[in-house]
C-alpha cells in the first residue's frame, strides 16, 4: 500500500514542479531572473502583481475573462438543458445525425474557424464584444454541455417524470423545481467544463476582441512580445490565471470523480 | 423505452439554432474560399479544386501532416497507460482523495498560451529549473531553440503535463464505480493482480477510456496555443503542426484559398479518424 501511494505522490510532485517555477518567478525582479539561477526569490517583490493591479489594461483583461466565460457558461447551460432532456426522452425526427453533428463540432480546430468567425462577428456588429466571445465558444461547449447532461438525465428514471404529472405538476415547473435539482451534480460537471474550455481557449477570444473585451490570457501575448523580456510580470499574470481555475475545481472537487462515472462525459 | 415525440424539436431548437450559427456559416465561408483565389479588396476568382490538388500533392502538408499524426501517436502511446497506471495507485476513499483530485485537474484549467509561457520559463537555458538541471547539474546539452529533439522531448513532456490528468480521472471514475463484491470475489478464486486488472478492472473503465482517448485524440489533433507559444513551430519547421501551418498560411500569408482547402481537409482527417476509433472501440458492445 505504501509503495503504490509513491506512483500519484510522484506524479503530483511532477504536475506541481512547472507551477511552482511560474509562481517563484512572479516574486522576481526582472534583475534577480536575468541575472542567474536562483531555486527562491532572492529578493522578494510584489512589484508585479503592483503592476497588474494598478493598470486598467491588466486588470481589465481579467475582468473581461471572467464576464464572457460566465456568459458562456450560463447561455450554454440554459440552451443544453432542455436540449439534452429532449435528447434522453424522446425519439424524434433526426435525433441521432443531430446529436452526431453536434459532436463534430466539438472535432472543429479553431484554427480553422478563426477567420470565418472575424468576418461574421465583424458583419453583425458583434466584433470585440463579450458577447462574441460567449457565442463563439458555445460552439464547442453546448455539444459537450449537451452530452454530458444527456448522460446524466438518462440516469433519472422516467417514472420521476411521470409520477409529477400525474401530481399535476406543468411542464416548466416540473422541470425546474424537480428535474433539474435532481440532477445538480450533472450541472455541476458540466458547467466545470463549459467553465474550463471557455477560459483555457484563446485563439477565437483574441481573434474576436481588440481592446474593449480582451482576455488577460491576450494581455500576456502583447507583453511577451512588445515590452521585451518582462518574465517577472509575464509570470505573475500567469498565476493569476491558475486562481480562477484553482476556485472552480475547488467547488466540484466532490462531483469531479461521481459525475464522471454517473454521465456518460 | 423513449418515447416518439416530434415536439422535442422545440427544446433542440436553441441548440440548432446557436450551433449553427457558430459552424454553418463559418464552414460555408470556408467552403466558399476553398475554390477561389483573391488578391485582396474582396475580388474573387474561380479556381475550383486547384487549391486541393495542389495541397494534396504538396511536400509542406505532407510533412506538416506526419509531424501531427506523430505528436498525437506519441502522446496517445504516453499518457494513456501512464494515466491508467496513476488511476490505479491512487486511494480509493478517504481524505487524500479530493486533495488529489484537486491538484491532478488544476493543469487542465490553465489557460493554454499560459501553459506554453509556463513551460518556455520553465525550460530557458540558464535561468529555467528544467534547463538550468539539465545543462549544469546533469551535463546535458539541452535548448530547444537549437535542437530539433529538444524541442520534441519538451512539446511531449508538455501534453503529459498538461492532459494525462484528464485519463486519470476519467479511469478513475470507472474505477470506484466498481462494487466491492466484484474484489472479494475474485481474492477467493484466488486471481493474481494482473488477472484483476484485465478481467475486471479493464472492461469495467473500458467506456471512459473510450471518451478520453477520443478526447484526447481530438485536442492534440486540433493542438495550436501551447506549441505555438512553446515553440513557435520552430527550430526550422522541426515542430510546426498541421495547425501551426494552417494559420501560417491563413494570417501569416494570408493566402485565403489554399488555407480553406487545407482546413476542409484538415476537418476531414479528424472527423474520419475520430470514427475510425469510435467505431472500433465500441465494436464489441454492438455485438
Amino acid at each position: 500500500m505504501k509503495k503504490r501511494a509513491l506512483i500519484p505522490i510522484l506524479y503530483i510532485a511532477f504536475l506541481m514542479l512547472p507551477i511552482y517555477w511560474l509562481v517563484a518567478m512572479s516574486f522576481k525582479t526582472t534583475n534577480e531572473i536575468l541575472s542567474g539561477f536562483s531555486l527562491f526569490p532572492q529578493s522578494f517583490t510584489l512589484e508585479n502583481y503592483a503592476t497588474i493591479f494598478t493598470d486598467p489594461t491588466w486588470y481589465w483583461g481579467y475582468i473581461n475573462s471572467i464576464l464572457y466565460v460566465s456568459l458562456n457558461t450560463v447561455i450554454s447551460l440554459a440552451v443544453a438543458l432542455p436540449a439534452a432532456y429532449a435528447f434522453s426522452r424522446y425519439r424524434f425526427l433526426g435525433d441521432k445525425t443531430l446529436f452526431f453533428w453536434l459532436l463534430t463540432n466539438r472535432m472543429a480546430p479553431a484554427a480553422v474557424f478563426a477567420l470565418p468567425f472575424f468576418q461574421l462577428y465583424s458583419a453583425v456588429g458583434l466584433f470585440d464584444t463579450h458577447i462574441a466571445v460567449a457565442l463563439a465558444h458555445c460552439l464547442f461547449n453546448i455539444p459537450l454541455a449537451v452530452w454530458i447532461l444527456e448522460g446524466f438525465m438518462s440516469g433519472v428514471p422516467k417514472e420521476l417524470d411521470e409520477t409529477a404529472y400525474v401530481d399535476g405538476y406543468s411542464f416548466p415547473h416540473f422541470f425546474v423545481t424537480i428535474f433539474v435539482p435532481t440532477i445538480k451534480a450533472g450541472v455541476g460537471v458540466a458547467a466545470f467544463f463549459c467553465f474550463m474550455f471557455s477560459w483555457v481557449e484563446l485563439l477565437l477570444a483574441k481573434t474576436l476582441t481588440s481592446v474593449n473585451a480582451k482576455p488577460i490570457a491576450a494581455e500576456m501575448t502583447k507583453t511577451a512580445s512588445s515590452a521585451g523580456y518582462e518574465l517577472g510580470l509575464l509570470a505573475a499574470a500567469g498565476t493569476l490565471t491558475i486562481i480562477p481555475g484553482a476556485i472552480v475545481i475547488y467547488f466540484v472537487r466532490n462531483y469531479i470523480a461521481k459525475g464522471f462515472a454517473l454521465g456518460r462525459v | 423505452m423513449k418515447t416518439q415525440n416530434q415536439k422535442a424539436w422545440y427544446f433542440v431548437l436553441p441548440v440548432l439554432l446557436l450551433v449553427a450559427f457558430n459552424a454553418l456559416i463559418p464552414m460555408m465561408t470556408v467552403v466558399n474560399y476553398s475554390v477561389q483565389e483573391t488578391f485582396g479588396n474582396n475580388v474573387f476568382f474561380w479556381e475550383g479544386l486547384r487549391w486541393f490538388e495542389e495541397l494534396l500533392n504538396s511536400d509542406r502538408f505532407h510533412a506538416a501532416l506526419g509531424r501531427q499524426f506523430l505528436f498525437t501517436g506519441l502522446i496517445l502511446l504516453i499518457e494513456v497507460p501512464l494515466g491508467i497506471i496513476i488511476a490505479l495507485s491512487m486511494p480509493r476513499k478517504g481524505p487524500w482523495v479530493p486533495v488529489c483530485l484537486i491538484l491532478m485537474a488544476l493543469p487542465m484549467l490553465i489557460p493554454w498560451n499560459v501553459v506554453g509561457a509556463m513551460w518556455n520559463i520553465f525550460t530557458l537555458p540558464d535561468i529555467g529549473l528544467l534547463g538550468y538541471l539539465m545543462n549544469t547539474t546533469l551535463g546535458i546539452d539541452y535548448d530547444m531553440t537549437q535542437s530539433p529533439f529538444a524541442a520534441w522531448a519538451t512539446i511531449i513532456t508538455m501534453d503529459v503535463w498538461h492532459w494525462t490528468s484528464l485519463v486519470v480521472l476519467l479511469s478513475y471514475a470507472g474505477l470506484v464505480s466498481i462494487p466491492d463484491a466484484y474484489y472479494q470475489a475474485a481474492k477467493i478464486d484466488g486471481a493474481s493482480p494482473f488477472k484483476v486488472f484485465r478481467y475486471i478492472q479493464l472492461p469495467k473503465m473500458k467506456q471512459v477510456l473510450t471518451i478520453a482517448i477520443l478526447l484526447r485524440f481530438m485536442d492534440s489533433f486540433n493542438i495550436y496555443t501551447e506549441v505555438f507559444v512553446l515553440t513557435g513551430g520552430g527550430p526550422g519547421n522541426s515542430t510546426t503542426l498541421l495547425s501551426i501551418d494552417l494559420v501560417k498560411i491563413a494570417l501569416g500569408q494570408f493566402d485565403l484559398g489554399p488555407a480553406a482547402a487545407m482546413s476542409l481537409i484538415y476537418f476531414a482527417i479528424t472527423l474520419l479518424v475520430s470514427w475510425l476509433f469510435y467505431t472500433l472501440m465500441t465494436k464489441d458492445d454492438a455485438k
